[in-house]
């Protein structure tokens, strides 16, 4: 009995030490996320983290940004080949915070995705921002001091992001975009959207009072981890986030091929203007 | 909100663009004699040294090869430069017929006023080139022969003057074989790749969704020149011509990799320099595919695999075996020389060289959504299909009953 009372405060003494070994060594893992990320991207010759290369996300999201199962084909006549693969989505909380009035316009878009008037990537359309950013064709960095640029294979798309902060002119598809560094963290902050884009084929939105600040930092040699807070006061309730990783394209010899895509929407364009319809 | 409009208005303008390149060139009085400048503009005193932090030529910035100087001499022209008066004489001279096609009344007028919309050259700046013709060899400014072609052929396949042949179908002086070929390949649905809408002669009229049939210009989008269509520029590829308008472009460098943004139809050229092959010769890219490194102080540019479809103009007919050498030489804060060498045994007798200046420009380059804002196309077609409707219903009321 004695040698029992004894232990107990020992035992507890043991745990306090334990669970106040465990708080110091979070708090430092915590602390150490924020300042100093366990990996230190090679420098280019100016001195800042070097995310040049070839990158694309492996993930469903441009079929749908939301999480998902597997759905039916947009044109039937395509089968399972158009079929939508499941996705577990790269939206924060899994949904999307939109106004009332906004989810009654999502929900139209859905309904004519696949027609003329639907998903603007039918039609070869800039895909916007943060689209291109997930859209299953490689995209390249070339990383300059004054200016970094993202050019991207779906149509010809490119991002110029301003390391100087430059005022956007007007209204466009990509959007003006302004850069910095904030430590290993390439952070961008693009608005003067057009409104036109989407976010997937499935009809998610904004307006062209989006504003999107994304964060790009490396956490290996092949891997980037982006992350993008999403603001657009008229569709949606309250900013939300959208995260997933870029990986680098290894092959040998990996290059940003061509897709330009104009002539294989005209005939969804243009094709009901024909003199002569196609059988 | 302009740019849009401008873009629209630019796609439907190429045609109109392809018409002033073409127009014949008028003596200029006095610019027989062959008195040469000693300030050939190529050859600064001392060479530019500036740096990327990778210790490369620093060619990045905004820059303009805006300029009025054909590809080929004028045949009235017998010397290599112009004084600068001349020069400033010639701009003139080609200015004034820009803005002559904007006339009340002429045809040009229903597209757009040049002057009004910034469309007409003299209102960017100018590169002031002094060359008479951008062809430096053959050392008589003008492209070399055909192979297998009648010998003398001066200005040889029409098309190339004044920023070259834009839209394609038809524009040159049909080397036959390459669009017609290659437009009777693929049998009924379409599947000419060639530029020559008059190539397939049994096609439907308005071909398939692959383009190249028969028929009118306007049947089928399919049937309008691809630069009307914002698929390709003539100031991106083969070679980097001035465009009749928007003739801006953006150099950035970035590790191993050189990339220059085209304004004019929104181009984007990425141009390894890290030794890397280039890709398969089953990939045929519109802009062709590029490989670079460094000599010096100049960045040299192997192109070769152009999708044939580019080849239009005077690079109408080329065989697979078109390569284009870029050299890119900065030669002061203010300007770079473009070189372009252009090879191909199958097509000329000998390869041929040209050379331009690039100038700065200021920033930024703004999105130039051309494909997007095309509203053109849809209006003319709609406009033709109208037409075609309003004459059936006038033939069908003409008929005796």
């Amino acid at each position: 009995m004695r040698s029992r009372l004894w232990t107990i405060p020992l035992i507890v003494a043991t745990a306090c030490t334990v669970m106040l070994v465990e708080v110091v060594l979070h708090g430092q893992a915590r602390g150490a996320a924020q300042t100093a990320p366990a990996y230190r991207a090679p420098r280019t010759a100016d001195g800042k983290p070097n995310l040049s290369g070839i990158w694309q996300s492996m993930n469903e999201a441009n079929w749908n940004i939301e999480p998902h199962s597997a759905d039916f084909p947009r044109i039937l006549a395509m089968g399972a080949a158009d079929a939508m693969p499941p996705g577990a989505g790269i939206v924060d909380g899994g949904t999307i915070p939109y106004l009332p009035a906004a989810l009654t316009k999502r929900k139209e878009n859905y309904d004519k995705r696949a027609t003329r008037e639907g998903d603007p990537e039918i039609r070869c359309y800039l895909p916007g921002v943060p689209r291109a950013m997930y859209q299953n064709m490689p995209f390249q960095i070339i990383q300059g001091t004054d200016y970094i640029m993202m050019a991207f294979q779906y149509a010809g798309a490119l991002r110029t992001i301003y390391m100087k902060p430059t005022p956007g002119p007007a209204d466009s598809w990509m959007g003006w975009s302004n850069g910095k560094w904030e430590g290993e963290t390439l952070v961008i902050d693009t608005k003067d959207f057009n409104g036109l884009a989407w976010f997937d084929r499935v009809g998610n939105f904004a307006s062209d009072k989006l504003h999107v600040v994304e964060r790009i930092t490396a956490s290996s040699p092949d891997h980037l981890d982006y992350e993008a807070t999403i603001e657009d006061p008229q569709t949606f309730s309250r900013p939300w986030k959208i995260s997933f990783p870029l990986y680098r394209r290894k092959e040998a010899n990996a290059r940003l091929l061509e897709f330009k895509c104009v002539e294989f929407s005209e005939e969804v364009i243009y094709g009901h203007l024909r003199k002569v319809p196609l059988n | 909100m302009n740019c849009r409009c401008l873009a629209t208005l630019g796609a439907m303008a190429l045609a109109v663009g392809v018409a002033a390149g073409l127009m014949a060139p008028q003596p200029i009085a006095g610019q027989a004699q062959s008195a040469q400048p000693k300030a050939a503009a190529a050859t600064p005193a001392k060479p530019w040294t500036g740096k990327t932090p990778d210790g490369v030529p620093d060619l990045q910035g905004y820059w303009t090869n805006n300029s009025y100087t054909p590809l080929t001499r004028p045949q009235n022209v017998t010397k290599e430069f112009f004084t600068p008066e001349e020069l400033a004489a010639d701009n003139k001279r080609r200015a004034a017929q820009q803005a002559e096609q904007t006339e009340p009344g002429t045809t040009a007028d229903v597209h757009y006023d040049f002057t009004q919309f910034g469309l007409d050259r003299s209102q960017t700046r100018l590169t002031d080139n002094l060359r008479t013709s951008m062809i430096i060899d053959p050392p008589n400014g003008q492209l070399p022969a055909r192979v297998g072609a009648a010998a003398a052929a001066p200005g040889g396949g029409g098309g190339a003057r004044g920023g070259g042949a834009r839209g394609g179908g038809g524009a040159a002086a049909a080397p036959g074989a390459a669009g017609g070929a290659r437009g009777a390949a693929a049998g009924a649905g379409g599947g000419a790749r060639g530029g020559g809408a008059a190539a397939a002669a049994p096609a439907a009229a308005g071909g398939g969704a692959r383009g190249g049939g028969g028929g009118n210009q306007y049947d089928s989008v399919q049937n309008i020149p691809i630069g009307s269509r914002c698929i390709w520029t003539n100031s991106a590829a083969p070679i980097m011509m001035p465009p009749g308008y928007n003739p801006a472009y953006q150099i950035s460098q970035g590790p191993g990799v050189v990339m220059i943004l085209i304004e004019n139809q929104h181009e984007v050229r990425i141009i390894p320099t890290d030794n890397r092959p280039h890709a398969p010769s089953a990939v045929k890219p519109w802009l062709g595919d590029s490989t670079g490194h460094w000599e010096g102080n100049t960045l040299v540019v192997e192109t070769v695999n152009y999708n044939p479809r580019t080849l239009t103009g005077n690079f109408a007919g080329t065989s697979d075996q078109l390569k284009v050498t870029e050299r890119f030489t900065r030669t002061s804060e203010d300007s770079f020389t473009y070189r372009f060498t252009v090879e191909d045994p199958k097509t000329w007798v000998q390869p041929w060289t040209g050379e331009m200046p690039f100038v700065k420009i200021n920033g930024p380059i703004f999105e130039h959504a051309c494909h997007e804002g095309n509203y053109g196309i849809a209006n003319t077609l709609q406009a033709v299909r109208n037409e075609e409707k309003k004459a059936a219903e006038a033939a069908k009321a003409a008929q005796p009953k």
